[in-house]
């Protein structure tokens, strides 16, 4: 047996200058940024501040780093994609070796999905939930860092599969047998399982931390139905998390035992069900688009509302709509195989199914369209991204039905077609809204707003961007060509591929809006100043509080015994100097001790990731007992909280007055 | 969470309801959570579930369940975990009452019959695989397998866990923190009965039935 099991410097893929470029890239990047972060001295504060803290708003805003930082290696992936295809036709291979090109597509699937919408959704929810529930955390800390971090260790062990070994070319659903043993004998399949299983562990956590805070840890008179809209979508996104994602533990769990010690659940001999593999996984992944899209509805329907001036229409009826959404998830998987052969009536079944699920989702449209009926509409950056989405989402919606119907699915499954429809749903759906909700509460996050010009500028070039990468996707679709072709001999479908890599290099620029955006901002920040904490007129707890806010989130827990509490207690006090203000009383608060746990068991985690990848089993061993020894130590901690003297708290509500007190 | 009442609450005058009472204490906020968690994990349980209900008649020419399961080795079993159930609620009303004597024989009682279910699944598993019927010889071994694996690595994780409670207890007394993990403990130890509940139907009764 050799010492470091598979591992050799045979590895590291040399002859291929474009990942070894690549990857010195990266390497040298991080090198350099952390050279300087330790020269500058920057080391301690970064380790007291961010790496080990708790609060939910640090955690969501690393969260939204991670998850920009890995849409530029996704999008990476996705260009070069759009430009292998818009070269390689009849005679010409393209640039890109098919082993290569198999890497690109399943790395940009699984990016996009549990490394860019997920953690941009997570981060956003961390970032708001407890603030428009008007608490100071959630209900565990510490676990929440935990689940930051593991999600961080999935996104490290893919970039590691860039210059160490390869990934997976199985797509990013990974079907058996493709994916077995037998026929991706290599490491590709072990970085994307063991990647996913790390993180979804950090991800199940999450959904298990949100709905406790969500159901158990409110304002007082907040009752249910006076949450805002958005809290209401991640309760909803949160319990699909915990229904969902075990599936997909065990899913990956059981492709892991047929490859690692021989089991038989999805191999083509000895009575394994490969089609099996098919259901559970999307059993899991239906209810992950919800996941993925409940809260992105959740921020079209806060920036509506705030953006018009109006209350939301129709509260009662997006509650439920968002709830109904969230049941029939479950009942939709089969639509994503009806080539499977099952009987007529379980795909007409499904089919049904999938129809019905469009009439909730049209409430909600038609609910942002009363919103904003009739309303003073505030044209920013939010609103463009939700107008934009609305026109968008509706036919990428509409496309989905066409799908939804078995006959017209047999024609189209596995084609550019549903390429195109799938995006034509999650760009709009999920990456619009994150952007949103990006711009509207990046003031509370860090006191200053966003730049409005580049940020229109970044939606423009976004918008026209996507239109036209995608939608000569559903004409080449039609036209009969298949997904992740890494070459092709009909000449009719190049005209079409140009354009959409044309597409794909506008989207281009549109993500260079947002980091002009971003530097823009930063620079002119004493410009932008966010003095009141509620720069946007808004309505919900949030805004009742300093930009950023302090640790402790409110001086005083809020008292919120209706819906838009915030927004009524400013009309109400409209004129009138608000009294309470100034005869407050401060009480002592307990907050959460940062905790290194977090960071720590990721370290582990990786180290075991890695080690299982390899076969490097004494390193394995070495890992699991040191995530065991990290959890004891937790266990036996001895405070685990630190008291906020009512004076610091008073001191900083005189420095940072705000306009109402609720 | 402190929270102190803002006059407005006090004039709004009738008693608040439970879910506009502000946050919950730390108490039912943890209990509540790991119910959460609890059902994630029957969620988990319910995937190998299913797929063992794929797989049970996929033997490929090897044993079937009637074959290899020895009734008298689930019976004992199953016993066990039940008392080791009784004795797990045993163990909390001592924890409640806060006698460390009665918590620490519970405790010992609720390991023992915990180590012995893994003893005779570990046999059962050597068994089988001594005659050839392993993971790997057919999908129904390998459903097999993983279910009742998946169920006997939660009991070991279990006693794991056992053993570090009665650690906290001897170093720390019982503290709020240590209560509440108590109770975690039992909520979790009672899960893995309602599971074995249904593995012991759906494995061992239907398994054997013609």
């Amino acid at each position: 047996m050799n010492f470091l099991g598979k591992l050799s410097w045979d590895a590291v893929p040399l002859h291929e200058p474009i990942i070894m470029g690549t990857s010195a890239v990266v390497v040298l990047a991080i090198v350099f940024i952390l050279g300087w972060i330790v020269l500058k001295g920057y080391l301690p504060y970064l380790w007291r501040e961010w790496i080990t803290s708790v609060d939910h708003k640090r955690i969501g805003v690393m969260y939204i780093v991670l998850a920009l930082l890995m849409l530029l290696r996704g999008f990476a992936d996705g260009i070069m994609m759009r430009s292998q295809q818009a070269v390689a036709a009849g005679g010409a291979q393209g640039y890109l070796p098919p082993e290569h090109f198999d890497q690109i597509f399943s790395a940009h699937g699984t990016i996009m999905i549990f490394f860019v919408a997920m953690p941009l959704v997570i981060g956003l929810m961390n970032f708001a939930v407890p603030l428009q529930l008007g608490v100071r955390d959630v209900a565990f800390p510490t676990l929440n860092s935990v689940s930051f971090w593991l999600t961080a260790s999935g996104v490290l062990l893919t970039n590691i599969s860039l210059a160490v070994g390869e990934f997976s070319k199985a797509g990013w659903v990974a079907y058996p047998p493709l994916s077995g043993l037998q026929f991706s004998p290599g490491v590709g399949v072990d970085y994307y399982l063991w990647a996913l299983q790390i993180s979804g562990i950090g991800t199940l956590l999450s959904g298990i931390n949100f709905v406790t805070t969500i159901l158990k840890m409110r304002a007082p008179g907040m009752g249910l139905m006076h949450m805002p809209v958005f809290c209401w979508t991640a309760l909803a996104s949160n319990l699909l998390i915990v229904a969902a994602f075990p599936v997909l533990t065990v899913t990956f769990a059981m492709l892991l035992l047929d490859r690692y010690l021989d089991f038989h659940f999805f191999t083509i001999d000895a009575g394994g069900n490969p089609m099996m593999y098919v259901n559970l996984f999307w059993v899991w992944g239906h209810p992950e688009v919800y996941i993925l899209v409940l809260p992105a509805f959740g921020i079209y329907s806060e920036v509506s509302a705030t953006f018009s001036g109006k209350p939301l229409f129709g509260y009662r009826s997006m509650v439920a709509a968002t709830m109904t959404i969230s049941i029939l998830a479950y009942t939709v998987w089969l639509h994503h195989f009806f080539t499977m052969g099952a009987s007529a009536n379980i795909n007409a079944f499904f089919g049904v199914m999938s129809m019905i699920i469009a009439v909730p989702t049209g409430v909600k449209i038609f609910n942002w369209l009363f919103t904003m009926y009739g309303g003073r509409v505030r044209f920013t950056v939010p609103v463009l991204w939700t107008i934009g989405f609305m026109v968008t989402f509706v036919l990428g919606g509409l496309t989905g039905v066409l799908l939804a119907v078995p006959p017209i699915d047999f024609q189209m499954h596995n084609s550019l077609f549903l390429v195109a429809h799938f995006h034509h749903v999650i760009i709009p759906g999920v990456v619009f809204g994150a952007f949103a909700g990006y711009h509207y509460w990046f003031p509370k996050a860090f006191g200053f707003t966003l730049d409005e010009r580049w940020g229109r500028r970044s939606f423009w070039c976004w918008f026209i961007g996507f239109h036209l990468a995608f939608m000569p996707l559903y004409v080449v679709g039609l036209m009969g060509m298949t997904r992740r072709m890494q070459h092709y001999d009909n000449l009719d479908w190049q005209p079409w591929l140009m354009v959409a890599g044309i597409g794909a290099v506008v989207i281009l620029a549109g993500i260079v809006c947002q980091v002009v955006q971003l530097v823009v901002s930063i620079r002119d920040r004493e410009q932008n100043r966010d003095l009141t904490g509620d720069p946007w007129n808004g309505r919900t707890l949030e805004w009742s509080t300093a930009s950023p806010p302090p640790a402790w989130n409110f001086a005083v827990l809020p008292y919120a015994a209706e819906t838009d509490t915030f927004w009524n207690r400013k009309q109400r006090a409209r004129g009138k100097r608000d009294e309470r203000a100034q005869e407050r009383e401060y009480d002592p608060i307990e907050m959460p001790k940062n905790s290194p746990t977090g960071f720590v068991t990721a370290f582990f985690a990786v180290v075991t990731g890695f080690a299982l990848i390899w076969h490097i089993w004494w390193m394995a061993g070495l890992g699991a007992f040191g995530a065991l020894v990290t959890f004891l130590v937790f266990a036996f901690r001895h405070e685990d909280e630190i008291e906020i003297p009512a004076e610091q708290i008073a001191r900083f509500d005189r420095a940072h007055p705000v306009g109402v007190v609720i | 969470m402190n929270f102190a009442p803002t006059i407005e609450a006090v004039h709004h005058g009738a008693l608040l309801s439970a879910s506009e009472a502000g946050p919950a204490p730390k108490r039912l906020v943890v209990a509540y959570g790991f119910w959460i968690f609890l059902l994630s994990d029957i969620v988990m349980f319910a995937a190998f579930f299913a797929g063992y209900a794929v797989l049970v008649r996929a033997t490929a020419g090897g044993p079937t369940g009637a074959e290899l399961f020895d009734q008298t080795n689930v019976a004992i079993e199953t016993a066990c975990l039940l008392a080791s159930s009784f004795t797990c609620g045993l163990m909390s009303l001592a924890a409640n009452t806060r006698n460390r004597v009665r918590t620490y024989f519970f405790a010992l009682v609720t390991f023992v019959l915990g180590a012995a279910i893994l003893a005779l699944e570990i046999r059962e598993f050597g068994d089988m695989i001594a005659i050839g019927a392993t993971p790997h010889r057919s999908a129904f071994l390998s459903a097999f397998f993983a279910l009742v694996g998946c169920h006997g690595l939660h009991v070991a994780a279990g006693l794991v866990w056992l053993v570090v409670m009665m650690a906290q207890i001897a170093t720390r007394g019982f503290r709020p923190a240590v209560e509440r993990r108590l109770l975690c403990f039992s909520l979790f130890w009672h899960a893995l009965d309602i599971i074995w509940v249904g593995l012991f139907t759906v494995v061992y009764l239907m398994g054997v039935s013609p």
